[in-house]
């Protein structure tokens, strides 16, 4: 099987055989960090540019490790220091990196649809790598590895999405993902930060962590913006913790085996607390190293590359 | 002057004229209508042709001054007449606003120097569209306004909204409502619903719409105004305008024709043409719509033409104009979803695209196929196919939601005070 598609924009539209061709071919991707030369010249020769309108570490760092690794050149813009500060726009950006020579877009963007928009004026492939409040496919991919990785499964498992729903990209990505693979998925946060009409995506919504902590198998905890606070969404950044901040305390009915999930950059002491971050059940670091062994099976399939077989 | 109109099926809704007859125009007016005219005259045969009252559209956004660059007085007027209209109230959110005397006669004038078809200004109703000190209503109407609205914008503080109307009541004109509650709809591109949370854009709720329609019908109520509440879009906004009607409250409204042919289901893709404000609503609203065409209590279409560059709509839809073009496409629109699908008549599609607003204005020489009225006609062809593409339009602004659609029933030939002001190319 291949991935029959230019772009990948969101998860929303991808099909589950095409979610799993992607899970199973990080796969091999992540047992090459084992071995020494960490590097297959897969992509050489080809060009990937990492367009960030928005600051980032690991996502930026995390596409251009996946691209290195399959032996890709990269090329870094970040818009503070480009044409983009002298008024250029979107559009005439995107079609000036592809009169350059580039592969792929892999674009972050504070404006939910910018790649969308972008994808339609160039012919290479373009990757969404975050796009304002819409989705963050790549994060949604990772954290379903993750989950399956330590899971084994994803099918029947419930998983609780806790923190600001309405702006995260990274909640939707991962309630299309999860809901194509079978899981179900509650969504926990202050009524100010649930987005309209989202129990018609089949999710469950509840305003009280312990109401639902002892059903869910994983938790993953969404980063509060202190921003917010001035939109009238909630009080202050104290109340929010009290309430939302996720602890030993309010675990204390959970299963022995929940996994604890962050996407970064966390707020120690505010969305979680330090010692759930750092507890053996939190795979926050892990994360992030199978984030890079997922872009990488992307951009491989995206390329045209095929199933890979597992030797093992 | 001296036109002869043969053998078209002659439509006029106020006195329910639906028959093949001919009209005879002599000067700017119509002098005689019937059946196999022989007068000397410059003949135009009409048969297999409607032939009604020329459209009028209460909420046209011309752009100048200040945005000639999307469109002018004089190419916007030009997209009227190809749309079949002879007449348009010019919305005065144009740079400066439409606040002074001096802001009106440069209408009035340019209308007059380069216009195609009647231009009738309204003026803001607050200095500056600031919705803090009224304007100088009493001079403005001396000098041509026909009504006043903020258009675009609100007047959200509803003691400077009340004494406005009642203000506005001593001049015979009426006042147009922008209803929308800016505190809650601030930052929203979309409606808000399951559409905008999938697509993450920021949610305009229907409420902050309904809220300002329900306080500016209280206000009509407290001061006697006649209140014309510009493009609703809500099934709510519909029923407290019918409840309003029925106490017998001086009350009209207007929808676009995009808020009866597309929803919120269409911004999907992230368009830009398909952002306005206030947003496409759900099918449920957009046949609530409909069923208020039917029944009377939308009184008219206007098309909220809001002309924009494709440099400022291609673009990121957040941070995208709101606003399409619609001059050249309401006619087909309305024909398309209201009378071939069967909803509405034909005689009613004159209704709400010209008899209506011509009544709304108080304007009974407009509006009306009848002898000794202005002779503004519209010709139209409904079987007539276009496939809708930028360069259809003649509007300097291409930001329409239609283009790549085919659509049927154009007008053929408009006459505005008998002269022709637009003959389509296959019509000889």
């Amino acid at each position: 099987m291949k991935l029959k598609r230019k772009d990948l924009l969101g998860l929303e539209e991808l099909s589950r055989e095409e979610i799993e061709l992607i899970l199973d071919t990080a796969i091999p991707m992540k047992e090459l960090f084992t071995r020494t030369v960490k590097k297959v010249p897969t992509l050489r020769g080809k060009t990937v540019v990492i367009l960030f309108y928005e600051p980032s570490t690991r996502t930026r760092v995390s596409f251009e490790l996946a691209a290195k690794r399959l032996s890709a050149d990269t090329v870094n813009i970040s818009t503070s220091a480009s044409s983009v500060v002298k008024g250029e726009s979107l559009i005439d950006t995107a079609k000036t990196i592809q009169a350059l020579g580039a592969d792929f877009i892999v674009i972050r963007h504070p404006n939910s649809g910018a790649p969308h928009i972008l994808s339609k004026y160039v012919s290479c492939s373009v990757i969404n790598a975050g796009d304002g409040m819409h989705e963050h496919p790549t994060q949604g991919l990772l954290d379903l590895f993750t989950i399956r990785e330590k899971k084994g499964r994803i099918e029947g498992l419930k998983v609780g999405i806790v923190g600001d729903i309405l702006h995260s990209r990274v909640a939707r990505s991962n309630i299309w993902g999860l809901k194509k693979m079978g899981a179900e998925v509650y969504v926990i946060g202050p009524a100010t930060l649930i987005p309209k009409d989202i129990e018609s995506l089949e999710v469950k919504v509840y305003y009280k962590i312990e109401d639902v902590i002892d059903k869910l198998d994983v938790i993953n905890i969404l980063r509060i913006q202190r921003e917010r606070q001035k939109e009238h969404l909630f009080p202050s950044l104290e109340e929010y913790s009290e309430i939302f901040g996720v602890n030993f305390e309010k675990l204390k009915k959970a299963r022995k085996d929940l996994l604890i999930m962050h996407p970064g950059p966390m707020n120690r002491g505010v969305e979680i607390s330090g010692d759930v971050a750092d507890s053996k059940n939190s795979t926050i670091l892990e994360q992030v190293t199978n984030g890079v062994a997922v872009r990488m099976a992307v951009l491989y399939l995206l390329s045209g590359g095929g199933e890979i077989e597992t030797s093992t | 002057m001296k036109l002869l109109l043969k053998g078209g099926r002659v439509i006029d809704p106020e006195s329910g004229i639906d028959e093949i007859l001919d009209i005879y125009i002599e000067g700017d007016r119509i002098k005689r209508i019937g059946k196999n005219l022989k007068i000397r005259a410059k003949v135009i045969n009409l048969r297999g042709k409607v032939v009604g009252p020329g459209l009028i559209d209460l909420h046209t956004h011309l752009r100048e001054p200040g945005r000639e660059d999307e469109e002018t007085i004089s190419s916007g007027t030009l997209a009227g007449a190809k749309g079949g209209y002879t007449s348009l109230c010019s919305m005065p959110n144009t740079e400066p606003p439409c606040d002074s005397v001096s802001g009106v006669k440069f209408i009035t004038t340019t209308a007059k120097q380069q216009g195609v078809i009647r231009v009738f200004p309204v003026g803001a109703i607050t200095v500056g569209r600031k919705g803090e000190i009224l304007t100088e209503i009493g001079k403005m109407k001396k000098a041509g306004i026909v009504a006043i609205t903020d258009d675009g914008l609100p007047v959200m503080n509803s003691l400077v909204m009340r004494r406005a109307m009642e203000y506005t009541k001593m001049f015979d004109i009426f006042i147009i409502s922008h209803p929308e509650d800016i505190n809650l709809s601030k930052n929203g591109v979309m409606n808000e619903g399951v559409v905008s949370t999938k697509l993450g854009l920021r949610g305009i709720p229907r409420q902050s719409e309904e809220i300002m329609v329900a306080r500016d019908i209280f206000l009509a109520e407290l001061t006697g105004c006649h209140l014309h509440l510009a493009h609703i879009t809500t099934e709510k906004s519909v029923e407290l305008v019918r409840d309003a009607k029925k106490k017998g409250l001086k009350v009209t409204c207007e929808v676009t024709p995009h808020h009866i042919s597309l929803t919120e289901e269409n911004v999907i893709g992230y368009d830009t043409n398909c952002k306005m404000n206030p947003p496409l609503r759900t099918e449920k609203d957009r046949r609530a719509l409909i069923r208020g065409v039917k029944d009377g209590t939308i009184d008219v279409i206007s098309t909220d033409h809001a002309p924009h560059l494709d440099t400022e709509k291609e673009r990121e839809f957040d941070l995208a104009p709101f606003g399409v073009i619609g001059l050249e496409t309401a006619l087909s629109i309305v024909l398309e979803f209201l009378y071939r699908k069967r909803e509405i008549s034909l005689s009613d599609v004159f209704k709400i695209m010209s008899l209506n607003p011509a009544r709304i204005l108080k304007n009974d020489d407009i509006g009306r196929i009848q002898v000794g009225k202005l002779a503004d006609i519209v010709v139209i062809d409904l079987d007539k196919e276009c496939l809708i593409t930028k360069d259809f339009f003649v509007s300097k602004s291409k930001n329409s939601p239609y283009i790549g659609k085919k659509l049927r029933g154009f007008p053929v030939l408009t006459i505005c005070g008998a002269r022709i002001v637009w003959k389509s190319k296959d019509f000889s």
